[in-house]
């Protein structure tokens, strides 16, 4: 059981840096982008091959899962902005492309790599510690970096743009704002770090599979959602600021893991998880529209003042 | 300062809901006009502006801002020669973002934004002072979501942001009309007081007449997508309500019973 669990923290930090790269298209975009299913295996794909295939570096590997991932955010931004096709279709037909890329860039459905060395493996070496250990530490580290990095650029000019892109399109396109831009830059952004996130996890579970990245999209909405339910537990000025909210995400993805490494110990068949993933998004999203409407009836008096 | 010639915009043009909205427009600001524009729903005014501001592309003519051709530039191209204001006081602001936020996207407009910090430590000091011109008590609130301010103050904000860096052309489309009658007052008086201390060329759609005849320099009224009436400084000072209405009814005819104009 506690294996299960360290198991699940490590893979929760990793998929953490899908979840920022939801993030940034769901809650500063509004979008739900649909290319994260394609491109998370697209990341992972490409590393596996390039480390069995090509001998690649394993470092190399994850950098170059990150930039493919990054052009397959780039394809549904171009599809998005410049034939103006609606954010959701563009990317159902990215993801739908990649599935078919995937196959052609592996040549078979999955690829092991259980011979090569991979960061952790090496790490592992330098070190002394477990491959389990080093694949968390290392995961946090690289989460860490990328929450600085998302800070950092989205308080730059071109990162507000891009908020306010998200806020009022109207308005920051009046400001001399090509929102074209922003968004494709945005989609490519989130992206990268999906792929970035597929690639590290083909690498810490020594496989890259086809279906590696079917419904990442609801699990990286589901972590934003657990992450936000959870923040509002605490203060609200150690939960207000962007970092707060980013590493909220990444909270909210390793909760997601640990309840998911749970009910699997409780007997539920793996297959039913992305079930229970959907039924908390939903819920999540539910809850907030029904107490708003429960909190208006209930308001309601009959002679027009209430007595309070 | 802005130069428009035969400038023409039919909308779903062959198709049952065509409609004319710009039948060749001519019309030249010279620098430091305050034009107001006045006319009935439909008569081409909102068209008019946003033409100027290249929300839509042209179908023919030509527009020149401070002697260049901007009539095929998108609308983030020509922003850094416009400042707008819109209507709607929850278009013209980011909700979600800080007053100092988006005070700093306003300072930037027409810039290219690259990777230096979004607000610097200069604007952070200035800021505060430009905010308290508007004495409504915001220069205390930088860190205030735009999203808590009242109307009012939303549209205050966002002729400041629009006049932060001087603009060629102001363009105001209605900017007090989604307003209570006190908060637009202030808020005109404010744009009065901008235009006459920036000397800014301004455009301004208002649906009052009084206001029309009082503000600006200049007036034009607007009917079924033509300029019908154009009149400045003494002839326009001494305009009533009653002139503006008689020469409305004789334009519009019929229509003219129904329209929103009575109600100014």
């Amino acid at each position: 059981m506690l294996l299960a669990l360290q198991g699940a923290v490590s893979q929760g930090v990793i998929w953490g840096i899908m979840v920022l790269g939801v993030y940034i298209t769901f809650k500063l975009l509004d979008i739900a982008d649909l290319t994260v299913d394609g491109s998370f295996a697209l990341g992972g794909c490409v590393c596996a091959v390039l480390v069995v295939g090509y001998g690649a570096d394993p470092l190399v590997a994850i950098i170059a899962a990150m930039l493919a991932g990054a052009v397959a955010g780039a394809v549904t931004g171009f599809l998005h902005t410049v034939f103006e096709i609606p954010a959701i279709l563009a990317g159902i037909l990215t993801q739908i492309s990649l599935w078919s890329i995937n196959l052609r860039v592996m040549g078979k459905s999955n690829t092991p790599i259980l011979a090569n060395e991979t960061i952790f493996s090496r790490l592992s070496d330098l070190s002394g510690l477990p491959q389990s250990t080093v694949a968390t530490i290392c995961g946090l580290v690289i989460a860490v970096l990328m929450i600085a990095a998302l800070y950092w650029f989205f308080g730059t000019e071109l990162g507000s743009a891009l908020r306010a892109t998200g806020d009022n399109e109207d308005m920051i396109r009046a400001l001399g704002v090509n929102t074209k831009v922003t968004k494709v830059v945005a989609l490519t952004l989130s992206n990268a770090l999906v792929g970035l996130s597929g690639g590290l996890i083909t690498e810490s579970q020594k496989y890259a599979d086809i279906g590696m990245g079917t419904g990442a999209i609801v699990i990286g909405l589901a972590a934003i959602v657990i992450g936000e339910v959870l923040a509002r537990l605490l203060p609200a000025r150690f939960t207000a600021g962007f970092a707060a909210r980013l590493t909220a995400a990444v909270v909210g993805s390793v909760v997601y893991f640990l309840i998911r490494a749970i009910v699997l110990q409780m007997g539920m068949d793996a297959n039913d998880m992305k079930l229970l993933s959907a039924i908390i998004v939903a819920l999540a999203l539910c809850v907030p529209v029904v107490w708003e409407k429960y909190r208006l009836r209930a308001s309601y008096t009959r002679g027009g003042e209430a007595d309070a | 300062m802005l130069k428009l010639s035969r400038v023409r915009k039919t909308f779903n043009k062959g198709t049952v809901t065509e409609k004319q909205a710009l039948r060749g427009i001519d019309l030249e600001l010279a620098d430091g006009d305050f034009v107001t524009v006045i006319g009935g729903n439909g008569a081409g005014k909102s068209t008019l502006l946003n033409m100027i501001a290249g929300v839509y592309p042209v179908d023919s003519g030509v527009i020149e801002i401070a002697g260049k051709d901007v009539s095929r530039l998108s609308e983030p191209a020509r922003a850094k020669y416009l400042g707008r204001v819109f209507q709607d006081p929850m278009r013209g602001t980011a909700s979600d973002m800080w007053i100092e936020e988006n005070l700093a996207l306003a300072a930037r407009r027409g810039k290219s934004r690259g990777l230096a910090w979004g607000i610097s430590a200069k604007e952070r000091a200035e800021f505060p002072r430009l905010l308290a011109t508007l004495d409504l008590g915001l220069e205390t609130r930088m860190r205030t979501k735009v999203g808590l301010l009242s109307g009012g103050q939303r549209q205050a904000l966002t002729l400041l942001m629009a006049t932060l860096t001087d603009p060629r052309v102001l363009l105001l489309d209605e900017h007090t009309a989604a307003l209570d009658p006190k908060t637009a007052a202030k808020v005109l008086e404010l744009t009065a007081q901008i235009v006459e201390e920036r000397h800014l060329t301004t455009l301004m759609i208002t649906h009052n007449m009084n206001d029309a005849i009082r503000l600006g320099n200049r007036l034009i009224m607007m009917h079924d997508g033509q300029v019908i009436f154009d009149v400045a400084g003494e002839e326009k000072r001494a305009l009533t309500v009653a002139d503006l209405l008689q020469k409305f009814g004789r334009a519009a005819g019929d229509e003219f019973a129904n329209d929103r104009m009575l109600l100014g």
